[in-house]
């Protein structure tokens, strides 16, 4: 469904990624590790159009979007879910989700979507007309994966969901995903610093270290790698 | 007479609102301080004057053709002026405007001529008795219209989808892009928008003063800064209010302190000073940058 070739991107003239080709399926959670700094959110803003690519490729659905506006993305049915959840602070709970289907305009399927947002995160129904800047970190990570299904992606993008929030959160959010997965048969790219977590709900995942993929694996494989464990993982095999 | 002079400060606050709303729009999307909008309301005020001079045609259709034309040039501007400039220095569109307000006001020396020109009589000048106080009409309708074109920009934020997406960007363009706006055609919009009001405002202001020339510009793109900087920087409602108030601040400080020099613009920007120093964020909040 995704597949990026050779990609090297970065800001300006320096450049944070190198030669990085990765694939995501139809119906699979793929994670992409490593520490701060490693180059993940780049990648991820490189798929979804923010920073142009200066190597290599990207395909969605077997079209070429590389160097794409992200506007023009979006269209596609890739929805990226920005790290630091990117709420608009000004504007209303609804408004916000209302947001997340810009470019829709079936409003019986926003309205059906609207319901499975309120159904998984029913804590934003209760706050649709509060704005959204009001609202605690863990409610704003909700709304801003909400806006994401409201969207009705084809490829959800998650940059560090979990980040900043509090232990029973960081479950639900997990919680979440892998009902994504299991219930709703969404395709999902995540980012995570949680990379026990994130390879216990994922499919397969990568490792990405100064800007280079350095292993790859399923999920099981990676969470029993003795190498990886013991570089950074600091986790262990549950098998 | 308190009534009267309400009225007139309305008025003509009405006309900064809608200058001030210009600015604030701008500068909450772009986070900019768009210095030519005066000039583009000078060039409102010019268009508005000919086609009723030449066409005959009456306000209500002038007006709107005039935002039309000065939104087209608002565009302009954007896609000429700032759209092409460096993202990372910061006081290239403060510059490359203040260039075309030279520029604008040149051209409308060379093609107006630098004298005042006179707009003619284009609403009947009855007075009308609301109760005890005489009024006149043309103030009346200038008021009428400005408070309307505010409800319908008001609505339009609100309520379209042009609206949210220009709300979204004031907070976050990444956000906006990654939620499927396209960026560069809303902020392109967002000039159009701003732009037209200006124009409005230029009609308005030529009716009511009764005669305009190529720098009255300059004045009002202060006057809008001062009520933006009232209101809250980037905020748009802010600026309607804030509008609104200065004109009556304005013309009460007349009435109640005649005297021969013009108190009106040292109360102004008299005001401005006191609200950098003691309320930077305006009365009603301003977009942090």
């Amino acid at each position: 469904m995704l597949s990026i070739k050779d990609v090297s991107a970065g800001y300006g003239k320096s450049l944070a990624v190198h030669d990085v080709s990765l694939e995501v399926k139809k119906g699979e959670v793929v994670v992409l590790l490593g520490a701060n700094g490693a180059g993940k959110s780049t990648i991820l803003r490189t798929i979804s159009g923010a920073i142009k690519p200066a190597k290599g490729q990207i395909f969605f659905d077997g079209q070429q979007i590389t160097g794409k506006k992200p506007h023009e993305i979006v269209q596609r049915g890739v929805i990226h879910v920005q790290e630091g959840r990117g709420i608009l602070s000004r504007m209303t709970v609804r408004e916000n989700l209302e947001m997340g289907a810009f470019l829709r305009s079936d409003s019986e399927g926003i309205n059906c979507d609207l319901e499975r947002v309120f159904k998984k995160f029913p804590r934003l129904q209760e706050r649709l007309g509060q704005s959204a800047g009001t609202l605690s970190g863990g409610e704003q990570q909700m709304l801003a994966i909400g806006r994401g299904i409201m969207a009705n992606p084809k490829l959800l993008i998650l940059d560090e969901p979990s980040l900043g929030l509090s232990p029973a959160f960081v479950e639900f959010i997990f919680e979440s995903i892998r009902e994504f997965r299991e219930k709703d048969h969404y395709t999902i790219l995540l980012v995570e610093q949680n990379a026990n977590q994130a390879l216990e709900v994922a499919d397969r995942g990568y490792v990405l270290q100064t800007g280079r993929l350095v292993m790859e694996g399923t999920g099981q494989d990676l969470l029993c790698n003795v190498d990886l464990q013991q570089a950074y993982l600091g986790g262990g095999c549950t098998t | 007479m308190f009534i009267q002079q309400l009225i007139n400060g309305l008025m003509l606050g009405s006309t900064y609102s809608l200058v001030a709303i210009g600015y604030a729009l701008i500068f909450g999307v772009l986070g900019l301080l768009h210095f030519a909008h005066g000039e583009v309301l000078m060039v409102g005020a010019f268009m508005g004057l000919y086609i009723i001079l030449w066409t005959g045609l009456p306000l209500y259709i002038a007006l709107p053709l005039t935002m039309v034309v000065t939104g087209i040039l608002g565009m302009i501007i954007q896609f000429l002026a700032i759209r092409p400039l460096k993202k990372n220095f910061h006081l290239a569109p403060l510059l490359s405007t203040i260039g075309v307000t030279i520029i604008l006001q040149n051209l409308a020396v060379k093609i107006f001529g630098g004298y005042g020109t006179r707009f003619p009589d284009t609403i009947a000048m009855d007075n009308i008795m609301l109760g005890p106080y005489m009024v006149s009409s043309v103030k009346l309708i200038i008021m009428g219209i400005s408070l309307l074109l505010m409800v319908i920009f008001y609505l339009i934020i609100k309520k379209t989808k042009l609206g949210k997406a220009m709300r979204a960007l004031a907070e976050s363009h990444l956000t906006a892009g990654f939620l499927g706006v396209n960026v560069e055609r809303t902020v392109f919009l967002t000039f159009g928008i701003a732009s037209a009001l200006a124009g409005a405002a230029g009609v308005m202001i030529g009716v009511s003063y009764s005669a305009i020339s190529p720098f009255i510009g300059l004045t009002f793109a202060l006057k809008g800064l001062v009520v933006m900087l009232l209101g809250g920087m980037g905020n748009v409602v802010g600026a309607m209010i804030g509008g609104l108030i200065l004109g009556v601040a304005e013309v009460l400080s007349i009435t109640l302190l005649p005297t021969e020099v013009n108190l009106q613009d040292i109360f102004s920007f008299g005001i401005m000073i006191i609200i950098l120093i003691f309320k930077p964020t305006g009365l009603f909040g301003s977009k942090q940058n």
